[in-house]
């Protein structure tokens, strides 16, 4: 029996130099030293003999167990990962080889536009909806105060579909406000809503004009709602999108389906005020258009201007892009050409 | 529209500096775009007499000119065909800041010797001065103006550039403008007194007016002046018509527009004594009548025209140009002057079958008054008693069909404050709407005011409209910023079809980007060329709707599908980038349905093309291939719950039998496939294109998330690798299809396609790692050894497969 237990100890031990990884010593431990090794069934057997043979012997296999133990505990320890390769180690890499490359996909600026544009809006309360691009005459322009023969109709540069009908005469819609009618023919008080989308003119392109731009509509009804509203609502806005440092300004202005009208304007990003080529020397960069909702607007969509009012804005997309990155030509945004939109 | 600062004033106390003026204007509704200076920079510029001129010694076309400065007199050398002896000129000094008429910049006069003879000076021509353009000699200037004034204190101004809205059409005059600043600083509106003698015989004896078509003209005002001397007008008219652009031409046309520009209201002047019958009849043209304008060319008229006629013909198209036959001339002797006010419309109608617009036409169009023709019709007709003399007739022609009664608007402070959440005092609100011409009576049931309408207020019509008048010039900045505290409205569910389909476009815009594909939009109007480009056979066959005016031929159909936008962004875009190209828009498409509006459908489209990876030290250079394309298409369907058969597809666009119909519970919902070298040749494309397509309205109706959930499994798996040889026409999906008929078979995955030379021709490979598990046990190896068994038969009886060695 004790030759046995040299045997085991001496084979464990060459085993054991072999061993190369962790799992393998995990293999080597479970073989030697777990419940079914013969190591283990030999400490069982002690107990069948007799009480000074166990102890001799006993004594003997605890000890090869033990020096088995600390070889283990030895082995561990050198088979553990050194804390730093050595400078000629061939697992060092050179990590200032480029990584690989993963092809980059991004949003279109206007859509990145639009999302941020909605996100503040839909944090107010406002709902997201949408609507046709090819719209009647009378949701463009007569439900809007603008019948035919309106000099308000010489804002709006019109493609038509079907030319000179009237109010059935399909038509590209020149501004997202076709949706203040819709939605309120719809819905009742109290509404908030934005509508983005894109508009469309008649109109030869150059830097600063395109035949097809995106629009954010605005609509807010209920009763006791106002100018002051509008400020209020605007001003956050303009100060989340261009940073609260940012002046913003309300003047009169006209717009045929909101009375009183008002422009909205922020101080000028390039010059701070002073007058630059980019303000027209005026300090000022025109934003939006708004005003409280005509009360003939109201009265069209059979909600009473006696009870309820309202604020209206439009706000054009591209605008915010080219003054946040300086771009000097609106032509770009669908012109898709890669090494523009790549900067996005 | 530009108005001169110098003329407000002759109506209006201006205190305020222009930039002032300007931003005052410009916040209460009037925007000003731009400042001009006029004479900002003529510091060493003076008036001057032309006292003596002698010929050049040493020049045949110049000559030596002595100009007296008042304090003195100066030499100059002079080459302008026009100086003459006793002219007033402007005279500029050593040191003046003129402009270059070559080049157009400053330039600072310098002491200069012309052929042997030193000049003290200049002096200068209207382009030198920068007033205008011209330069064919110097300007002159009238006798009255004392010599030795500087010419800025003479000529000098301040030009705003106003941007008047459609709706203040009253805001295109001198008046209307002033009586705007009045208002905003608070000062009196003095008009001229309009009265003069009236020496001649009653105008209803010389002359009568005759509206035929009253619905087209409701006011025609003449008056008659007989006796009157055509001259050229005195330099103050011809300086103010000048500062606007117009050339003076007559005293009699001058004082019309002069009128014109300081009321907003057109005025023309016929020759009397050419006016057969002493007639004048409004009617609508003849069918092909026909007319000579003042601008010499002959027209022809349609009866949707209105004409100012005498018995026999047309002598003017009404408030758009004069006829040529009735012109005032230098022989004219007395005149019949017309303020009258026209249809819009009609106006509109005329100047765009014309091609015509005049200074009259563009007010007309605005929508005039019909209160306005008959105060400058007075202004004017005592203007040119004094500057062209004669008698005029006693009284006034003024035959007035569409007469309507001034309107009357009821206003509270309460709905000042309900609008503008401003609380106003109804005295204040007195005082501004006062100031505007206003007529406010109080008193109407305690705080309700009732407001008369001026008739120059025309957009005036409701208490909304009294808000707005209240609140501008009172200014928008005293507005309190409050926010919204009205209640929200009820929130629509997530799975309305409107937000599922939002919803699900965010969800591909994100799939999409993250897998390297860059978003574009494109225009929706494309050119009939694209649209016949995305076939082979360069046909078109679904319908398209047409613009009817379209501003190119590049911009005339609306798109009935996203392709030809994503295929010649890629072919612009290939001209530059090497790397591979993965683009996708999500967009409308517009398909006719007759005369109603078309359906509007949101699609996705995506095309691919070029080396899988960029350009690196460690990948392949291989080719975007179907497979690309369709592992897209998968793993969109995959995040979105779905899962996808593909047909073998027949759309056009595609190369045949390299393209796929992309099924969703038995509904064709899209396509991809590599695109029909015709086409891409046909869009000067290069490499291989595919190309998905995707409806996302059938899409997002088919999204439930409603697929229960599968607990993780439990117990062990078992993956086994099967070689199968099977003939060419067999299609892997038939393979896998018997495969996963088999519950225990949960994971199929095809490793390898070999065709070659180790297998018999004819005959293809799959290798297929296939997972074994059991929700409920572990397998044990007979167990798997036996299923696989079964599907080998199945296989090789409905497939003819065999195992290959």
């Amino acid at each position: 029996m004790l030759e046995q237990l040299k045997d085991l100890h001496t084979q464990a031990l060459e085993e054991l130099n072999k061993v190369e990884n962790p799992r393998e010593l995990e293999l080597w431990r479970i073989r030697h030293l777990g419940k079914k090794s013969s190591l283990t069934r030999v400490l069982r057997s002690l107990a069948a003999l007799p009480l000074e043979e166990r102890r001799k012997k006993g004594a003997q296999a605890n000890e090869i167990k033990k020096s088995l133990e600390s070889s283990l505990e030895e082995k561990e320890k050198s088979l553990q990962e050194p804390l730093s390769p050595s400078p000629m180690d061939p697992r060092r890499l050179d990590v200032t080889l480029p990584g690989r490359p993963i092809p980059a996909g991004r949003l279109h600026p206007t859509v990145q536009i639009l999302n941020e544009i909605c996100d503040i809006f839909k944090n107010m309360g406002f709902q997201v909806i949408e609507g046709p691009d090819v719209e009647w005459d009378y949701y463009n322009f007569e439900a809007l105060n603008i019948p035919q023969h309106h000099p308000a109709r010489d804002m709006f540069a019109t493609l038509w579909i079907d030319a000179g009908m009237g109010g059935k005469a399909r038509l590209l819609r020149t501004h997202t406000s076709p949706m203040q009618i819709r939605l309120m023919e719809r819905e009742r008080p109290p509404i908030r809503a934005i509508v983005p989308g894109r508009a469309y003119r008649y109109e030869a392109t150059d830097a600063t004009h395109e035949s097809m731009f995106y629009q954010v509509e605005g609509l807010a009804v209920d009763k006791g709602i106002t100018m002051g509203d509008l400020k209020g609502t605007l001003f956050d806005f303009c100060q989340c999108l261009f940073g609260e440092e940012r002046k913003v300004r309300f003047r009169c202005d006209y717009f045929p389906f909101v009375e009183p009208g008002v422009e909205v304007a922020i101080g000028c990003s390039a010059c701070d005020g002073a007058g630059c080529r980019l303000c027209s020397y005026s300090g000022w960069l025109e934003i939006l258009g708004a005003g409280m909702v005509h009360p003939d607007v109201l009265t069209r969509v059979n909600i009473d201007p006696k009870i309820y009012s309202g604020f209206a804005f439009g706000l054009g997309v591209e605008r915010i892009p080219m003054l946040r990155y300086g771009i000097d030509d609106i032509r770009y945004f669908y012109n898709n050409d890669l090494r523009f939109l790549k900067q996005f | 529209m530009k108005i001169s600062l110098k003329w407000l004033k002759d109506y209006v106390d201006i205190s305020l500096a222009p930039q002032e003026l300007a931003e005052r204007l410009t916040m209460a509704g009037l925007e000003v775009k731009g400042i001009q200076t006029i004479g900002g920079t003529w510091d060493n510029v003076v008036i001057g007499e032309v006292i003596a001129l002698n010929p050049h010694p040493n020049a045949d076309r110049l000559k030596l000119a002595i100009v007296d400065l008042g304090t003195e007199q100066v030499s100059t050398v002079c080459g302008a065909p026009n100086i003459g002896l006793g002219q007033r000129v402007t005279f500029a000094r050593i040191g003046a800041r003129l402009i270059d008429p070559h080049t157009g910049g400053i330039t600072v006069l310098k002491p200069t010797e012309i052929r042997g003879i030193v000049s003290e000076g200049m002096v200068c021509s209207e382009r030198e001065l920068g007033i205008s353009d011209r330069h064919e000699g110097i300007l002159v200037l009238s006798p009255e103006v004392p010599v030795g004034t500087p010419l800025s204190a003479y000529l000098g101004d301040v030009i705003f550039d106003l941007d008047v809205t459609p709706n203040r059409p009253d805001c295109l005059s001198v008046i209307g403008i002033a009586r705007e600043i009045a208002a905003l600083t608070n000062e009196p509106l003095n008009l001229f007194p309009n009265q003069y003698v009236e020496l001649e015989d009653s105008i209803d004896s010389l002359a009568t007016v005759n509206i035929v078509d009253s619905d087209l003209c409701p006011r025609y005002c003449a008056s008659l002046i007989t006796g009157i001397k055509i001259t050229s007008s005195p330099s103050w008219l011809q300086q103010r018509l000048n500062s606007y652009g117009m050339r003076p031409i007559n005293n009699v046309v001058d004082v019309t527009n002069y009128v014109m520009l300081e009321y907003g209201q057109p005025l023309h002047a016929f020759d009397y004594h050419k006016l057969k019958d002493r007639r004048i009849i409004v009617r609508r043209a003849g069918r092909s009548e026909t007319i000579t304008t003042l601008d010499g060319s002959k027209r022809t008229l349609n009866p949707d025209i209105l004409v100012i006629a005498d018995r026999e013909e047309a002598i003017a198209v009404a408030g758009i140009m004069g006829g040529l036959d009735s012109e005032v001339t230098d022989k004219t002797e007395a005149i019949l002057l017309e303020s009258a006010n026209f249809n819009q419309a009609t106006i509109q109608r005329g100047c765009s079958y014309l091609q015509v617009q005049s200074e009259a036409s563009i007010r007309f169009d605005k929508g005039l008054n019909t209160e306005l023709p008959l105060v400058p019709l007075k202004r004017a007709t005592q203007i040119l008693l004094e500057l062209a003399g004669g008698r005029a007739a006693k009284s006034i022609i003024d035959v007035y069909p569409g007469k309507s009664e001034p309107k009357t608007v009821l206003l509270s402070a309460g709905e000042v404050k309900r609008l503008s959440g401003l609380k106003i005092k109804i005295n204040g609100i007195l005082k501004v709407l006062k100031s505007l011409g206003f007529e406010c009576q109080e008193g109407y049931s305690g705080s309700q005011i009732s407001v008369s309408v001026p008739y120059w207020r025309s957009d005036v019509k409701c208490s909304a409209d009294l808000v707005e008048e209240v609140i501008r010039v009172i200014g928008y900045e005293r507005i309190p910023i409050t926010r919204l505290s009205s209640p929200l409205p009820q929130q629509k569910s997530k799975l309305s079809p409107p937000a599922k389909q939002s919803n699900l476009k965010e969800k591909l815009q994100n799939i999409l980007t993250g897998f390297g594909f860059q978003e574009i939009l494109t225009y929706s109007l494309v050119s009939l060329e694209k649209l016949q480009r995305l076939s082979p056979k360069t046909e078109l066959k679904a319908p398209v709707l047409k613009v009817a005016n379209p501003m190119t031929r590049e911009q005339e159909y609306l798109r009935n599908s996203l392709r030809a936008g994503l295929l010649a962004t890629l072919a612009h875009n290939q001209k530059f980038e090497q790397a591979g190209i993965r683009l996708f828009e999500i967009g409308k498409v517009f398909l006719p349905l007759g005369k109603d509006l078309p359906e509007e459908k949101e699609m996705l489209c995506a095309v691919l093309s070029g080396p899988r990876a960029e350009l690196s030290w460690q990948t392949k250079n291989d080719l975007l291939d179907f497979f690309d394309a369709k592992g897209i298409v998968e793993r969109i369907l995959n995040q979105l719950g779905l899962k996808a058969n593909f047909n073998i597809g027949d759309d056009e666009i595609l190369f045949s039998g390299r393209g796929a119909d992309i099924i969703v519970n038995d509904d064709k919902v899209g396509t991809v496939g590599e695109v029909h070298p015709r086409v891409a040749q046909a869009f000067e494309l290069s490499n291989t294109i595919c190309l998905i397509e995707i409806d996302l309205v059938k899409l997002s109706s088919m999204i439930t998330w409603t697929e229960e959930y599968q607990s993780i499994p439990r117990f062990p798996s078992v993956a086994r690798d099967i070689a199968l040889l099977v003939d060419e026409q067999v299609v892997y999906q038939t393979v896998e299809n018997i495969i996963r008929s088999f519950p225990l078979a949960t994971k199929v995955t095809l490793f390898d396609l070999y065709r070659g030379k180790q297998i018999a021709e004819g005959k293809k490979s799959f290798a297929i790692r296939i997972v074994y598990q059991s929700p409920s046990r572990t397998l044990t190896d007979e167990e798997v050894d036996q299923t696989q068994e079964q599907m080998l038969a199945r296989l090789h009886q409905e497939l003819g497969a065999t195992l290959r060695d």
